[in-house]
């Protein structure tokens, strides 16, 4: 009795003919709207890319496991919630996103075999993705070749820029220069200890800070310039130099699980940041969950967006991320640039009324997101965004209270003259 | 027998069911980007080849094979990112005609050790001869030394935290961490679309195929044969008159050989190189996948890199999260049921099966000895 019913079931043909009959009720669900105005996919898709009448596949590309999972994850959780929220307000073009997810395991090599695999195989119309600048070099070749979309939620160094990727945070100089302008102006800085990471990102944003500082800024100058290897944790000589140059202000850009080390070391040596003036670009809501605001507290760091960001649309973004991920997650600049992701494609897609990549990467110079938590933000014709830079100092509480913010938005310059 | 000297029975039908599942199955089941995935396996299939010359048949454990991968894999990488970085290409830098990487790192003249590589020829012997060379000044330093095993073990992977460490500080010479990317010809011959990964995918399978005659070739050698002596009893064969150190450093130097093919390949079919291919953790990874296919089988180096890179890919594509916990309970399931990996099953499991099969039919009058992978394989090691 119950074999009969289960090979009827297998029949493929009856099957699909059951599946479209129970499909035929929700249909009439769906909202008049999203038919109404859903263009005919032909229309929409003349490159074959898996887009149908009501679904559009995107993918995501972060690391979940090794070494960068830590700070991939709030990335991935802000492209789903943006995910959710534009598939509740009716979709793209009238159709639903679906996303592929694929682990790049902090392993480049491995980025560029998924970015590849969401690009042939799943032919995704968009993919969100990477954060480390080795992943990103990694991946950059395939997204030009296959001709994909690829949004970039990292700060990063700049020195790129390509049809094929919407960089959605910071590149260095809008990072960099006006944190120097304004720590020179309120704490009358002059002197800087250059502190990094040893690789690119930290080396350049130290060349473009010196090149500022010396160039720029009246009677400044630099008095050191170190850098670590990644997953360093003895900071103890560097600590000591510091004592003895006596620096205005520290510029710090560590990375990772170093920055926990680092901050303990300086608090351990008595380096008192209440006192001492100390800059990042690196240390967002996230870091200081590992570090621990107790030892970070009176530091400024200077990017663009801070949880604590008092404005209607952060204030609904954080209770909706808390809301699908938990009371006790923080949001640092890079989770709210990835959350700007798939909203700027949404936004894109529709100006240019086609899912194709070659129009969607032609109509983002222009795109304007009202509805961005850090405020207005808009693209530039060199993929990057204009966008506001701002200073916070942490508190105990391991949030960032704002201190100063730009009155307009910093253009963005990945290849800026005179700081090569 | 037609067959050379050197090639057993068993060994000819392993070429050809390996040439049959290589040439004909795969490429014609698999599309152009899983077979290029194939590729990228394979290339390690190179170093799991080495890896049975030294540490199966020599006993020599290395775990910094992935030193010589890298020092193939980069010596082509630079080739390709000169062409890549010709003067028109690269006119948006402040030095227009160097590598991008160098320019962002204030270097304004290609350094002297990066010239040879403009030139095809020059690249493809560093690639043959530098990895072999370093292979020889390690491996006469230790050998000559009498340092073996484990001590010899943590020597090797010393050097690849070293090389890794080198190349990620040097980065406005080497690319650091992010490596050496956005590579795009060869002489000319742009090796990104689709064809191009499919010649390039035949080309190494020729080429695997190549070093896999010569393993078997030393593995049937009187070479072959001191080799395993050697790993049995180390003083008796030094006893006997032979030079220890010197077969051992040749092992090795042939290992690192392979490694480098493989790495050069691996360059050319995905299309960058970086130091995560270098270190210590790429370099065990190496010696899984020979460990999973049985160190003593030449054939089974190569099925076992297939399926652990197989279950790493579908694994991770499947279960994002989970992934990693699945390919670690693989790895205890092999060494803890099948020491003797694969190629273990396949003589203690499959061909006695087979065998019975066909002395069945033709009872004793085709007597052959039923053993797959020769003489050495069967022999348990003793350790």
């Amino acid at each position: 009795m119950a074999d009969e019913k289960d090979q009827g079931l297998h029949s493929p043909f009856r099957r699909k003919l059951l599946m479209g009959m129970a499909a035929l009720p929700a249909m009439t669900m769906l909202p008049r709207t999203s038919f109404a105005q859903a263009p005919a996919t032909a229309a929409v898709n003349t490159t074959g890319l898996a887009v149908t009448d009501t679904e559009v596949t995107v993918g995501i590309l972060h690391s979940i496991t090794g070494t960068m999972a830590i700070s991939e994850t709030g990335s991935v959780q802000a492209e789903k919630l943006a995910i959710e929220q534009i598939n509740a307000s009716g979709g793209v073009l009238g159709r639903k996103i679906k996303f592929i997810q694929e682990d790049g395991a902090s392993d480049w090599p491995n980025f560029a075999e998924k970015a590849k695999k969401l690009l042939v195989n799943d032919k995704c119309a968009a993919v969100m993705g990477c954060w480390t600048s080795a992943s990103r070099k990694a991946v950059l070749p395939v997204f030009e070749q296959y001709n994909g979309m690829l949004y970039y939620p990292t700060f990063y160094e700049g020195l790129e820029q390509s049809k094929n990727v919407i960089y959605t945070g910071q590149e260095a100089t809008q990072q960099i220069i006006a944190g120097l302008d304004w720590v020179n102006k309120t704490k009358g800085a002059k002197s800087f200890y250059l502190l990094g990471s040893d690789y690119i990102w930290p080396r350049t944003s130290n060349k473009i800070a010196r090149k500022h500082i010396e160039g720029h800024l009246q009677g400044c100058k630099v008095v050191g310039e170190e850098y670590f290897p990644l997953g360093h944790t003895q900071f103890n000589s560097v600590i000591n130099k510091i004592k003895l140059t006596k620096p205005d202000v520290i510029y710090a850009i560590i990375v990772g699980g170093s920055n926990v080390a680092f901050y303990k070391q300086l608090k351990a040596a008595g380096i008192d940041l209440s006192k001492q003036t100390l800059l990042t670009i690196s240390v967002t809501e996230d870091e200081i969950d590992g570090i621990g605001g107790e030892n970070i507290a009176g530091a400024y760091a200077c990017m663009k967006y801070f949880q604590s960001l008092d404005n209607p649309n952060n204030k609904a973004f954080v209770a909706a991320f808390k809301k699908m991920w938990g009371e006790k997650t923080v949001i640092g600049d890079v989770t709210q640039a990835a959350y700007l992701g798939p909203w700027l494609w949404k936004l894109t897609v529709e100006k240019a009324g086609s899912f194709d990549i070659d129009k969607v990467a032609a109509a983002s110079p222009g795109v304007e997101f009202k509805g961005a938590p850090e405020g207005y933000v808009r693209v530039h014709e060199n993929h990057h965004l204009w966008s506001k830079t701002r200073v916070g100092k942490a508190k105990l509480d391991g949030q960032y209270e704002l201190v100063y913010e730009t009155a307009d938005l910093v253009e963005p310059d990945p290849f800026p003259k005179g700081y090569q | 027998m037609e067959s050379p000297r050197f090639l057993s029975r068993s060994d000819v039908i392993g070429l050809a069911a390996l040439a049959l599942l290589l040439v004909v199955i795969l490429p014609l089941s698999l599309d152009v980007f899983r077979l290029n995935l194939v590729a990228k396996y394979l290339t390690y299939a190179f170093v799991a080849l080495g890896l049975v010359l030294c540490w199966g048949f020599g006993g020599i454990l290395s775990l910094g094979q992935g030193v010589f991968f890298g020092l193939g894999g980069y010596g082509m990488a630079m080739y390709l990112k000169l062409e890549a970085s010709s003067v028109e290409n690269t006119k948006i830098q402040s030095t227009p005609g160097i590598p991008d990487f160098m320019d962002w790192n204030q270097i304004t003249q290609l350094p002297l050790f990066w010239q040879p590589f403009h030139s095809l020829t020059l690249t493809i012997l560093a690639i043959l001869i530098i990895p072999a060379f370093f292979a020889y000044l390690v491996g006469a330093a230790m050998f000559k030394r009498r340092v073996g095993g484990v001590y010899f073990a943590i020597i090797t992977q010393a050097i690849a935290a070293i090389l890794t460490i080198l190349i990620i500080g040097q980065q406005g010479y080497t690319g650091g961490i992010n490596g050496i990317t956005d590579l795009r010809t060869l002489k000319g011959w742009d090796i990104r679309p689709d064809h191009a990964k499919v010649v390039l995918y035949f080309v190494e399978v020729a080429f695997l195929f190549g070093c896999i005659l010569l393993a078997l070739f030393v593995r049937h050698s009187k070479l072959g044969r001191i080799l395993v002596a050697m790993r049995e009893k180390e003083d008796r064969v030094r006893f006997s008159g032979y030079s220890v150190a010197n077969f051992k450093i040749f092992a090795f130097c042939l290992a690192a050989m392979f490694a480098a093919i493989g790495g050069a390949m691996f360059t050319l079919n995905v299309g960058f190189m970086s130091p995560s291919f270098v270190g210590i953790v790429p370099s065990i990874e190496m010696v899984i996948y020979t460990a999973v296919g049985g160190r003593l089988s030449i054939f089974g180096a190569i099925y076992g890199t297939l399926l652990v890179n197989f279950a790493k890919t579908s694994l991770s594509e499947s279960f994002p999260q989970l992934w990693l916990f699945g390919l670690g309970a693989l790895f205890i399931a092999v060494v803890l049921i099948f020491p003797n990996g694969l190629a273990g099953i396949w003589r203690d499991h499959v061909q006695p099966l087979i065998d019975r099969m066909i002395n069945k039919r033709k009872s004793g009058s085709d007597h052959h000895n039923g053993k797959s992978f020769g003489p050495i394989a069967d022999g348990a090691p003793a350790e």
